[in-house]
Order: structure tokens, then sequence, then C-alpha cells
């Protein structure tokens, strides 16, 4: 404890008081990953720290909800920690505009890194780079496999059969087909919406034709996607309308439901809680179309408060996480949170094996609303929100969900207008 | 009145009371018993007590392990009761003011006293935690002490003034009339007269400073100054949120907040019981 | 209403001493600071990191504009349904209460008040944990209990659906706060001295028709200030709507009152940026929506209610 509270402490001077006092130098993280606090405690510091002496690390995770506004708060008034989790696309743009944090274009090991991984944390030209790309997540489903093995099910690849699944499973009547409720609003979209969708808009096509405004939220690829979901809810058991996110967590964990529509970053919870075989499929392709896509979404970088005294230790940290060292350690420390550097990674959870693979045999891309169209008022990915979970409780069709987004996106985007 | 009559009205009065109480505790108990059950019990039977099977205290165990657990608790402790120590005081001086004297701008005065309950005082966050920066008080109790201190007194002033108009001016006067100074007045007649008004304010001024998160997390979010609120916080992750540790944490910050409670309203009695004797 | 006759003096330095500390604190930490926010409605972000003042044109977009408007008067709406709902279930409740506790020899008053009083004490984050637990259609508090009854068929799901979405959030905050009003009414009952109610024995009015005629007048300064605690509290409250609903207040914004509205603005949600400037305007017709009540109160009501010294 003691060792714990004289790091606070030199942190608190270093911060507080303009001369770094201490030799050590500490450099405080800034996160909303709550939930790795153990895993950079226990894995992640000790590496790095036994490789750069001198340098100390002091994680400091905030509770998701409050992390955006609390780090703007830190940010504007000077208290905020030197090194920054940084949030994906306008978020983090945002900050960099504000001259909040630093630019690290030439950042030694930032050539790792794809253009592509490093879209969601550049400037819209693409000329400056301000966070380190982590990690991103793949949407997918993943499903309880001693269900489908008991009731001799096989794992669907298109639309057809993933219904056909969730018919038998029904008329088995044993377990819900499908554990996801809409309380919460953002399943029904990520997991739902930007899961499947992928499919219907052909990926980068159709993300990109959208950003041109060549591609209408009204036209068939946007309105497709929510008459898939439309066609999900009686399949997701009594009261799906006030059923939370943890919820669905637990029903599938328990064993209560047979399919879950899910996110890579669900596989460290469920090894975890789950006491059963686990498997995972890609977004079932419609028919008639040909190759298969994927949302394969930056979700998480790291950068550095423009305004710390750590400059150089800040970046010598930075250099080190995009190394590949640092990728193996964080992949396999937290599976599910896929690294987007170029280094040859090996993971070693199976149903991590199976999401990265996907990156194989389909093609990538982010969730569509993220880059550019989610700037104005009303914001477009917030709204797809509520749009999808109106869709999915029937209180809207999807034409009307189209119609509706598209207005509200018509009413700010120029090239929509 | 009829004797019968009178049971009657009891046990009535006692069938509702005990009915609210059920209301008002059950869901409370629920979340009592589930901090001691595994998580898989929590979700599988959240009615059952916990039985041999599904008694599990990982959630407390998690607690008492991550972090200071005994430290966060006194740094609430220090800060709750620092806060509201001056809310009563100075609240208090104040509605003595505003309830006894006239004054040119009194009614003004009440009403610019009143404004901070109209805003959420955490739209002021940066320009808070820049005075903060600027005298030095980041990551310090101090820091917390005085915006609950401010945020308090709006609701205090508010409420005691009221009470502070019903002390009975005979008395005051004749103490005026002995020599007392204001002052005096003030300390020895009205304060007591308004104890169980004081109380009151009490309660509902420590509610919400110690279940704030928004301050700790901000202001001092260091180790050494977490208040017991944002040290729970930790045990709500982005995906996946450790229930028994909230649950555990949250089961243990009911207590000490009762304690205060039950002290609080026995001072309203008290008060209330010696005003009578007057 | 009767107030002391002091003569005017040239300062009454007592005077400023009582009230010096109170208005120091509160104006350094909490006036100057929140009144700093609220300037910036008057402004909007130009190029680069400039604020550039635009007047009232925050203000013109937020009441004209379809995009802000409309989720604006939702969420007003929607706030004063929440308000109706405490003021006609909490505060008679509370009034019930208090008159029951406070009568005379009633055996274990003190716990019955504790036990009442506890959730208010409790965090948003328990209080929002369990009722989604009671209410959930999976983990099933409420529709067991209610199969038990044999009224199972009666059991939706209050919290997903558009209709019954806001009534259920109210009536959880009902719960979690009506002790606070019993409080209130319960000290202000207490305080009746025993001779008023004594001579009211004496003449035959005893009983409910005592509560209705000589408690009830005697402690309607406190329900005022009950009264005007509740719409402060309501028109502030969102802490139990991001607990419960998140941040996009839903089903379709069918939870959104003013506070949830005013949190998204100003410190923004996922990819919606915390926009300072509308969110301080959304702040600034929020303070005039409760400060209109007050003062309603304090210069209306107040100043005209009658008042017994004991």
């Amino acid at each position: 404890m003691t060792t714990r509270k004289t790091l606070t402490l030199t942190t608190a001077i270093a911060l507080c008081a303009s001369g770094a006092l201490a030799q050590d130098v500490t450099l405080t993280i800034e996160s909303w990953r709550n939930d790795d606090i153990s895993i950079w405690r226990n894995q992640i510091i000790p590496a790095f720290e036994a490789a750069h002496p001198g340098i100390r690390l002091d994680f400091q995770p905030t509770a998701p909800a409050q992390y955006n506004s609390a780090l703007n708060s830190k940010l504007d008034a000077g208290t905020a920690g030197d090194i920054i989790t940084c949030r994906a696309f306008d978020a983090a743009l945002q900050l960099f505009e504000r001259d909040q944090l630093s630019d690290l274009t030439d950042l030694d090991g930032m050539e790792n890194f794809s253009d592509v991984a490093k879209s969601a944390w550049s400037t819209d030209d693409g000329s400056q780079t301000f966070c380190v790309p982590l990690a991103s997540v793949i949407h997918g489903f993943i499903y309880n496999a001693e269900i489908f093995e008991e009731l001799d099910l096989e794992v669907p690849e298109t639309e057809e059969e993933f219904f056909a699944v969730l018919d038998a499973i029904e008329e088995d009547g044993g377990y819900i087909p499908m554990a996801m409720g809409i309380n919460d609003q953002w399943e029904a979209a990520t997991m739902g919406f930007a899961n499947i969708g992928v499919n219907y808009w052909r990926g980068e096509e159709g993300r990109a034709a959208l950003i041109a405004g060549e591609s209408r939220l009204t036209d068939d690829e946007w309105v497709a996607p929510f008459e898939q979901l439309a066609r999900w809810s009686p399949y997701l058991g009594r009261g799906f309308e006030s059923q939370s996110y943890p919820d669905s967590q637990n029903l599938f964990t328990l064993g209560r439901a047979a399919i879950y529509p899910a996110g890579s970053w669900e596989i460290a919870g469920f090894r975890e809680q789950a006491d059963f075989e686990m498997g995972a499929f890609p977004p079932p392709v419609p028919a008639g179309t040909d190759g298969c896509f994927i949302s394969d979404h930056t979700d998480m970088g790291i950068g550095l408060n423009a305004a710390s005294e750590h400059q150089e230790e800040g970046r010598a940290f930075l250099t080190w996480v995009a190394g590949s060292e640092a990728s193996n350690l964080f992949a396999n420390a937290i599976p599910g949170f896929f690294p987007l550097s170029d280094a040859e990674v090996t993971l070693e959870d199976p149903l991590a094996q199976e999401f990265i693979g996907w990156r194989d045999q389909c093609e990538s891309t982010i969730r569509p609303f993220h880059q550019i169209v989610s700037r104005g008022t009303p914001n477009l990915s917030n709204e797809s929100w509520t749009a999808s979970a109106n869709v999915m409780r029937g209180t809207w069709t999807p034409e009307e969900a189209g119609a509706h987004l598209q207005d509200g996106l018509s009413s700010w985007y120029e090239p929509h207008q | 009145m009829s004797a019968r009559a009178n049971i009657l009205r009891s046990s009535a009065a006692h069938a509702i009371l005990i009915a609210y109480t059920i209301l008002a505790l059950y869901p409370v108990f629920l979340v009592v018993i589930n901090s001691m059950k595994s998580r898989r019990a929590i979700f599988n039977e959240p009615l059952a007590l916990p039985t041999r099977e599904s008694f599990d205290l990982v959630g407390f165990h998690t607690v008492l392990e991550q972090g200071n657990f005994l430290l966060y608790f006194q740094n609430s402790l220090i800060v709750t009761l620092a806060s509201l120590f001056l809310v009563l005081l100075f609240g208090a001086m104040a509605a003595f003011a505003l309830a006894e004297y006239r004054f040119r701008g009194n009614l003004l005065m009440g009403l610019y006293l009143a404004l901070g309950i109209m805003i959420p005082i955490r739209l002021g966050t940066v320009a808070i935690l820049e005075i903060m920066v600027a005298a030095n008080l980041v990551n310090t109790l101090t820091s917390l002490v005085l915006v609950y201190t401010a945020q308090g007194l709006p609701l205090a002033v508010f409420i005691l003034a009221e009470f502070m108009r019903q002390v009975s001016d005979d008395l005051k006067n004749a103490a005026r009339i002995d020599g007392l100074s204001e002052y005096r007045i003030f300390f020895t007649i009205a304060l007591p007269l308004v104890r169980p008004a004081l109380a009151t304010v009490a309660v509902f001024t420590m509610i919400p400073i110690w279940n704030d998160l928004w301050f700790p997390l901000i202001l001092a979010p260091s180790d050494a100054t977490k208040t017991l609120t944002l040290g729970s916080q930790i045990f709500l992750g982005q995906y996946v949120t450790n229930w028994n540790a909230v649950l555990a944490a949250l089961t243990l910050a009911i207590f000490p907040v009762v304690v205060l409670y039950l002290i609080f309203s026995r001072q309203l009695i008290r008060g209330i019981t010696r005003g009578a004797v007057k | 209403m009767s107030r002391p006759r002091t003569k005017r003096r040239p300062i009454r330095w007592h005077i400023v001493v009582f009230l010096a500390p109170a208005v120091l604190i509160y104006t350094a930490i909490m006036i100057i600071p929140l009144f700093g926010t609220l300037n910036l409605s008057l402004f909007t972000r130009g190029e680069g990191n400039t604020r550039e003042f635009v007047g009232l044109a925050n203000f013109v977009t937020l009441f004209t504009d379809p995009r802000w408007s409309g989720a604006f008067w939702n969420a007003t709406w929607n706030n004063l349904w929440f308000f109706i709902v405490h003021m006609l279930v909490q505060n008679p409740i509370g009034i019930a209460l208090a008159a029951i506790l406070s009568s005379p020899r009633l055996r274990f008053a003190a716990f019955y008040r504790t036990a009442i009083f506890i959730p208010a004490i409790l965090s948003f984050v328990i209080v929002g944990f369990v009722w989604r637990l009671i209410l959930s259609p999976l983990w099933g508090v409420a529709p067991n209990m209610m199969d038990a009854i044999g009224i199972g068929d009666w059991f939706s799901p209050w919290l997903g659906q558009e209709s019954s979405a806001l009534t259920t959030l109210a009536l959880i905050s009902v719960w979690q706060f009506v002790g606070i009003p019993m409080m209130l009414i319960y000290a202000a009952l207490l305080s009746i001295p025993d001779e008023v109610l004594e001579a009211a024995e004496m003449d035959g009015i005893t009983g409910a028709s005592q509560f209705w005629k000589i408690k009830l007048p005697l402690i309607l300064p406190t329900i005022g200030i009950v009264s005007i605690l509740t719409f402060v509290g309501n028109f502030n409250a969102f802490d139990l709507i991001y607990v419960v609903q998140g941040a996009l207040a839903g089903p379709n914004y069918s939870t959104d009152i003013l506070g949830s509205l005013l949190f998204r603005t100003f410190f923004g949600f996922q990819l919606q940026l915390g926009d300072p400037h509308m969110g301080a305007t959304v702040a600034t017709v929020m303070f005039f929506i409760i400060l209109a009540g007050v003062s309603l109160y304090l210069f209306g009501i107040q100043t005209r209610m009658r008042r017994y010294q004991f």
C-alpha cells in the first residue's frame, strides 16, 4: 500500500508543482478501461518498466460513462494525466484540434501501422496522426457449442441458414434462441445493425459512398439491415424491450440462450463466466452476395497529453506500445481487442483466433457512421441507436428508420443536401 | 375516544407503516442478500436467500483487496462531516440573518442564495477545477469540502430560513431586553430551537455528498484522497461489471450513512422535546 | 406575518457577520463558475480555438430549429410529467406517512421512520441496479411475484416501452425520495405545540378532522417548501435516467428530461461531442424555468402565507 501511496504522491507533486522533484519520471495514464486494471498493473507496467529504468507508469482508469467528460474537464484545467487513451475519430480529433494532444506523426514505431489503422486518429487529410492505434474490435456471433451439439445444429453461413437455426432452437423450446435486449439501445445498433449490415452496404465501398453523398440511407443497402433486425425480435425472448446489456450477457453465459450477437470484446468476460464450449461465426451472408464483410472497428488508441511535461518519456512509452512486444502482450492479455499493428502476433485464445481469422476470409470495414457523418446535429451515430431499437421494438418500420436517419443527415451534411 | 377505536386506529397505522416499510426495504434487502451470493446465483435466482451452495463473499474479498478501502471510507467520512458542519453553521447564520432582520435587499439576498439550487453545480466544473488548481488544492480533501459546502448552502439557507421565521419573537425580544447580543441570541436561542430543522438539513445535505462521484473524480482522484463512491466505480467496467464487488462495496457504503442518519434523527427528537420545554 | 420591527440603524454589523461566510464561499465556488458557464450560451466556437460572440442566436436555434426545439420540448413535457407524478404520488404519500408517524404514543416510530428513509440514502447505481433487477423480464422478481398472485399476464417490460418507461422511472424516483418530504413534514408536525392540539381536543376536534382543520394549515409553509424542493429537484434530475436508461434516454427519447438533455449536450455522448455553448443555452433556459417557479413561490406564495410562531 505504502509504495502506491508514495507513487501517487510523486505524481501529485509532478503534476501540481511545476518542477519535477522525483528522480524517476512517473507517467499517469488516463483510460476508460477499468476492466484492465489488473492486466496493466501485473503485466504491462512491469514489462515496460523493466525495459525503461527511470520511467514509471501509473494506470488511473475512470469508469467509462464518465471518461470523456472527466477527461475533457481535466485537460481544460491542466490536471489530466500524461498519457491519454484515445476514443476513435472525432472525440480524439477534437482534442488534437484544441492542441491538447501531441502530434505523433513522426513517432518511432508509427511506421508499423497501415493508413487504415491510423485513420481513426489522423486528421481528415491523413497528414497528421495523434494517437498510436491500439486495438480494434470485430463483430460477429458467439454461440453455445453445447446447445448446438445437443440440438444437432450446423453453424450457419447464409442468412437463410441463420434463421433456420433460430427456428430450430425456438421449436425445441428449451433455450432462448438469441440473447439481446434493446433497453440500452446500443446493442441494437452495434451488435445488430453495424454487425450484419456490412454485407449489404459492402463494407468500405458503401461507407465511402455514404460519406461522398452517393448513397442515401433510404437506399436498399441501408434499409435491408433494418429489415433483418425486425426479423430478429421474435427470437429474443419475453420482454427483450427492457432487457439490459448485462442481462443479455448473463443470459448467454448462464447457458440459457444459444446465440449471442457479439463484439469480440466479450471474449475475455465470457471465458471467465461461461462454463461451456463456445464458438463464433461471422455475420451470415444474404443470398446473392459475393464475398463477405466484417466490421473490424478501430476502437482504441493511445496518445500523449500536449501539456505533459514529460514529452520525451511519453514518446518513449508510445514507441514501446507501437512495437511488437507490446502488441503481443496486449493482444493476449485482453483477448478480443485485436492489435492494429503489422507486427506478427500470436493469439492463444481459440475464440479470439476464430474472430481474427475472419480477417483473411472477409473484407474488413469500420462502423459506418463513425467517420465524418456523425459530426453534426442530430448525431447520426446516436440516432442510429434509437432507430435500430425502434425497429426491433416494432414502433418504426425499416423504411421509416432509413428516412428518419436520412432527414437528420441531410439537415446538416452538405454532400447530402 | 373509546379504547377500542384507539386500538383499531393504531393497528391500522401499523398495518400501513409495515406495508410501506416492506416496500422501502425489500429492494435494499435484495441488494444485501445478493452481495453475498455468487454471480451465477445472483442472476439465476435473485430472490433466493444465499444458500450453502450460493453463499459467496467473493464480492467483499475483491473490494477489500482492491485498493485501500478503509482509507476511502475515512476520506468519505471526513469530507462528509466537515462539509456538513460548515453547511449547517454558515447556513444557519445566513438563514438567521434573513429571517430575523429587516434590511434593504433581504428578499433579493434570499433569492440570490437560492439561485444555487436552480443550476446543477456540475456545469461549473471547469471553472471550479481552475480555482482549485490556482489555489493548489487539487487532490486534497479540502477542495471537496469547499465545493460541497458551497453546494449545500443554498438548500440549507432556504429550509432553515423558513424554520427560523417560526421562532418566537417574544423569546428573542425578552433576551434583547436582558441585554444579550445578537450572536448570543442566535447561538443560545434560535439555534437550539431549530434543531429539528438542522437535523433534517443535515440529512439532506449528507446524502448527495456521500454519494457524489463527479467531484471526487475531477478534483481529488488520487489514491490518497479517493472517496468510497469513487473507489467502487472501479468495478463498473466498460463491458463487464463486477456485480459482486459493486454490490458488496455499496452494501458496505450504506451502513455509515444509516448510522449518521440515526444520530441526526435522534438529535431531531431531542431538539423537539427540549424545544417543548423551553 | 410578523417580523421584528428593528429601527433603522447605520450599519448593523452582525447582519454582515451572519451573512458573510455563506455568501463568500457560495459566491466564489458556485455562483462565479456557474455564471461563467451560463455566459457561454452567448458565444459559439469560431475558427480555430476562438470564441465568437453571437448574442442570443443560440437561444433562437434552441427554440426554432426543429433539430433542437423538438428535443427541447420533448424533454420539457417529459420533465413536467415527471414532476406531476412526484406531486401526485410522492408528496401525498410523504404527508400521509408523516401524519401517521407523528401520532402520539406510536410504537416503533423511529424504526419505521428510518426504514422508510433508507432508500433516499442509496446511491443511484444501486437504485438503478436493483429496480432493473426487479422489473427485468428475465430474472423475474416482478414477473415471478405477479405470477404467484395470479396477475402474471399484467406484467410487461415497462422500462422498454415508450408509453410506460417515464412513469415507471418517476415511480422509482418517488420510491427513492419519499423519505424527504416525510422527514420535513414530520419535523413540522412535531413542532406543533401540544397546547394547540390540547385546545383542539377540548373543542372536540380529534382524529382526521384534527389533521385537516388544525395540523394541515399549520404545516402549509412546510408543504410549500416541499413542493418547491420537488420542483427544483425534478427539473435538475438526471442521474436516475442515466443509470437506468442510458444517456440517450430510451426508448426513443421517451425518458429524456431536461437534465439528461443538458448533460448529453454539454458533455457529449459517444460520437456526439460535448457542445458547451448549446449546453449552456439549455442550462440557461432550465435556470429561467426554475427561477420562474421559485420566484413564484418566494414572491407570490411565501410572502402571503400565514405563518404561526410558537
